[in-house]
């Protein structure tokens, strides 16, 4: 097995941002996302942002704190309870020129909005002949494993990077959280950000001036050499946590970070099967029809022969995600899991 | 498509002067006469996107507003060029009252290349966004939340322009009319709420869709000023329009319009019509606007019957023109069915 090369930041497992350079300061992932809001606002006057309790509130998960005192009401909008007119309402003034930021509280409500989101936002471009353009960004938060049951924990990322006509990112790391925003806001078509409820409080540092980062490509977070691990949102600390794990078991795992949901990145994906010939895909979502699903599909169309064991998959046990602890960690993948699936992949049972 | 596409200096001229100038609410277009050509060619045309249905050159849902032209006239004339239009999947009549060239639309039914949306959206989905025309919109009520966001970047902005969305009465009872209704109300957006009630909702009539049958009573419960229009009549609707525009640019708050109607034929193409007696369709087409407003001006003498000659004969030119340009444009090319999904062109990057 190689040697490995997991920073000091990986190590620590859900720290996942750089080491701090002189000029960083502490930050958290929530607030990176606050400041990416505060300088899109600052640079843009188009900018504005609506969503439910995003105002007074500060925000359900306190994202704008703070931002309707400094930008006003005309700029922090808080909606009423209506995810399809505000979300419609988001599409109808990108059409017309302004920038908005539509925050939707959590994936799960934003059901009530999928058909704004896909009848227009991700139709009307192609649907009138290049005619009309959307250009907003949709955020809102996803994910399980906070014990908050079935209705308030689902994951379906997948569902939208479903959707041609949409960009689909889910920042992991403070970098992209604070840096995802503005070129979001600069793509002329609709991007949909899935915040994973787990990350908010992902402390570390970042630079006082960070750049944009790209919406493009995926990222390797870990290099190895004997398994590719494919991770992103929620699940991935959790697959950095296995590789960590597995590294001490002599297994050399290289981790990559989808980060871009749609459209996928796969030269990324499988410049890494090529060099590792072994693939685990982590994904908090159901299985079947899941954006591993996916995954595991290109790399079989497009690097078969590369491949020295069959593509493995961890997901989640297909069931409403349950309340009780036990049950929701059992539903939910987790490092073990991961652990295994990799040692099976590189013929080390498991 | 550009606001000049339609202006040619040919024997049609005033035909297309007509309703090109509605749009900018210029012109002789707006008196009665003008009304009621407007409407006629209205009629014509989707009389003759009937007859071509049944020959198989169009094809999809076709959803004609036959009976319902006092609304499209009376409505979308009346906007100006700076404002904005939303509407359904029965939207024929509202393209060409806002002026979107005959040629475009009907080309975009014919799935060609010079169709108004590059004949990737037929009949339900007009496009033209030159003209302030965000379409056909074929989920009910879809279109009523993006309305609300155009108002709002107006609103942010200061600009003048009022949009305009037009829905039907089924619309009415979905969720996105009731949040749309209370986000313009709540947020002062200039929005002009149309609800063309013509009584069915596909089959279901008004009474076995709303527990309430006066929808301007319930609008008004949104604290919107909201007035029901007799939909037949183009003078009346056009009024209401021009008095409800005026409040919606000097007040910045929504306004409503009931407009009272009646769609002659089936709902689309497909629907055999069984859940209406025959005789109430006979019934409310004494109240046919075109007829009555004919009668009207010539009685007046506004109007001669050479002139409505002369009308038909420019209207049936045009149309003839429409389809033959139609017959004649290239289809959109296969090679360019990714075209248009996202700004940075084809494919997206995964469409392998
Ligand atoms: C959300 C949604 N539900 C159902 C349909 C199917 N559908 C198409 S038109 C229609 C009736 C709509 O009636 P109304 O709003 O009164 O408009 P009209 O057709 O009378 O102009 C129905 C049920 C649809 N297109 N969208
Ligand atoms: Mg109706």
């Amino acid at each position: 097995m190689s040697p490995r090369t997991a920073t000091a930041t990986h190590r620590r497992g859900r720290k996942a941002s750089a080491p701090p350079a002189p000029t960083a300061t502490a930050t958290t992932y929530r607030e990176a996302l606050r400041e990416a809001h505060r300088e899109a606002m600052r640079r843009d006057p188009r900018v504005f942002l609506m969503g439910e309790d995003v105002g007074r509130y500060g925000g359900a998960f306190a994202v704008s704190l703070g931002l309707l005192e400094e930008f006003g009401e005309d700029r922090v909008r808080d909606t009423p309870l209506s995810e399809a007119a505000f979300t419609g309402a988001g599409i109808g003034a990108a059409m017309r020129g302004m920038r908005p930021v539509v925050e939707i509280m959590t994936v799960n409500f934003s059901l009530l909005a999928l058909d704004q989101v896909l009848n227009n936002a991700a139709t009307l471009r192609h649907m009138s002949g290049g005619q009309l353009s959307v250009p907003l960004v949709i955020r809102m938060t996803t994910g399980a494993g906070r014990q908050l049951a079935a209705q308030h924990s689902h994951s379906l990322e997948g569902w939208y990077a479903h959707i041609p006509g949409l960009r689909v990112l889910a920042p992991a790391t403070l970098e992209d959280a604070r840096g995802m925003l503005w070129p979001a806001l600069q793509d002329p078509d609709p991007v949909v950000i899935f915040e994973h409820g787990s990350l908010y409080n992902l402390s570390g540092h970042l630079p006082a001036d960070p750049g944009p980062v790209d919406i493009e490509r995926a990222a390797v977070r870990r290099s190895g050499t004997d398994v590719t691990l494919v991770a992103f949102g929620g699940t991935l600390g959790k697959a950095l946590t296995a590789a960590e794990s597995l590294a001490a078991q002599g297994i050399s795992a290289e981790v990559v970070d989808l980060r871009v949901l749609r459209p996928l990145d796969d030269a990324t994906i499988l410049e890494s099967v090529a060099r590792t010939h072994r693939l685990v895909v982590v994904d908090e979502a159901w299985r079947t029809g899941s954006l591993a699903a996916e995954v595991s599909a290109r790399v079989a169309e497009q690097a078969f022969f590369e491949l020295d064991a069959h593509v493995e998959r961890v997901g989640a046990v297909e069931v409403p995600v349950p309340y009780a602890q036990h049950l929701e960690e059992a539903t939910l993948p987790q490092v073990p899991g991961i652990v295994e699936a990799a040692r099976r992949a590189v013929g080390e049972d498991g | 498509m550009t606001a000049t596409e339609q202006r040619s200096g040919t024997a049609t001229e005033r035909a297309a002067a007509d309703t090109t100038e509605q749009a900018t609410g210029t012109s002789g277009a707006d008196t009665p006469a003008g009304l009621l050509r407007a409407m006629l060619r209205i009629r014509r045309f989707e009389e003759k996107c009937a007859e071509l249905y049944s020959a198989t050159k169009i094809r999809g849902f076709l959803h004609l507003c036959i009976g319902e032209e006092a609304v499209a006239v009376g409505v979308v004339g009346a906007l100006a060029a700076e404002d904005a239009v939303v509407s359904t999947y029965r939207e024929h009549g509202h393209a060409l009252a806002r002026g979107v060239p005959m040629t475009a639309i009907m080309a975009e039914m014919f799935g060609r290349s010079t169709g108004c949306s590059g004949g990737r959206g037929g009949s339900m989905h007009l496009f033209d966004a030159g003209r302030r025309f965000y379409g056909g919109n074929a989920i009910v009520a879809g279109g009523l939340p993006v309305a609300v966001g155009l108002a709002l970047a107006d609103h942010l902005t200061g600009s003048p322009a009022v949009t305009a969305c037009l829905f039907g009465d089924g619309a009415f009872a979905e969720g996105e009319w009731h949040e749309s209704a209370n986000l313009a109300a709540l947020w002062h957006l200039p929005v002009l709420f149309c609800c063309e009630n013509n009584r069915y909702a596909m089959g279901t009539s008004l009474a076995r869709e709303h527990a309430q049958t006066d929808l301007a009573a319930r609008a008004a419960s949104y604290g919107m000023v909201s007035w029901a229009v007799d939909g037949m009549d183009v003078t009346q609707v056009r009024e209401a329009t021009t008095k409800a525009l005026a409040y919606v640019r000097d007040s910045g708050q929504p306004c409503f319009l009931e407009l009272r109607t009646y769609r002659f034929r089936a709902h689309s193409m497909y629907d055999p019509d069984r859940y209406r007696d025959p005789a109430e369709i006979e019934q409310w087409k004494r109240s046919d606007p075109i007829p009555a407003l004919t009668e009207q001006l010539v009685q007046r003498g506004q109007v001669t019957t050479a002139d409505v000659e002369q009308w038909e004969r420019e209207i049936g030119q045009e149309i003839a023109a429409a389809v033959a340009a139609a017959d004649a444009a290239p289809l959109e090319p296969v090679e360019d069915l990714t075209r248009h999904l996202t700004s940075t062109g084809p494919g997206e990057g995964s469409a392998s």
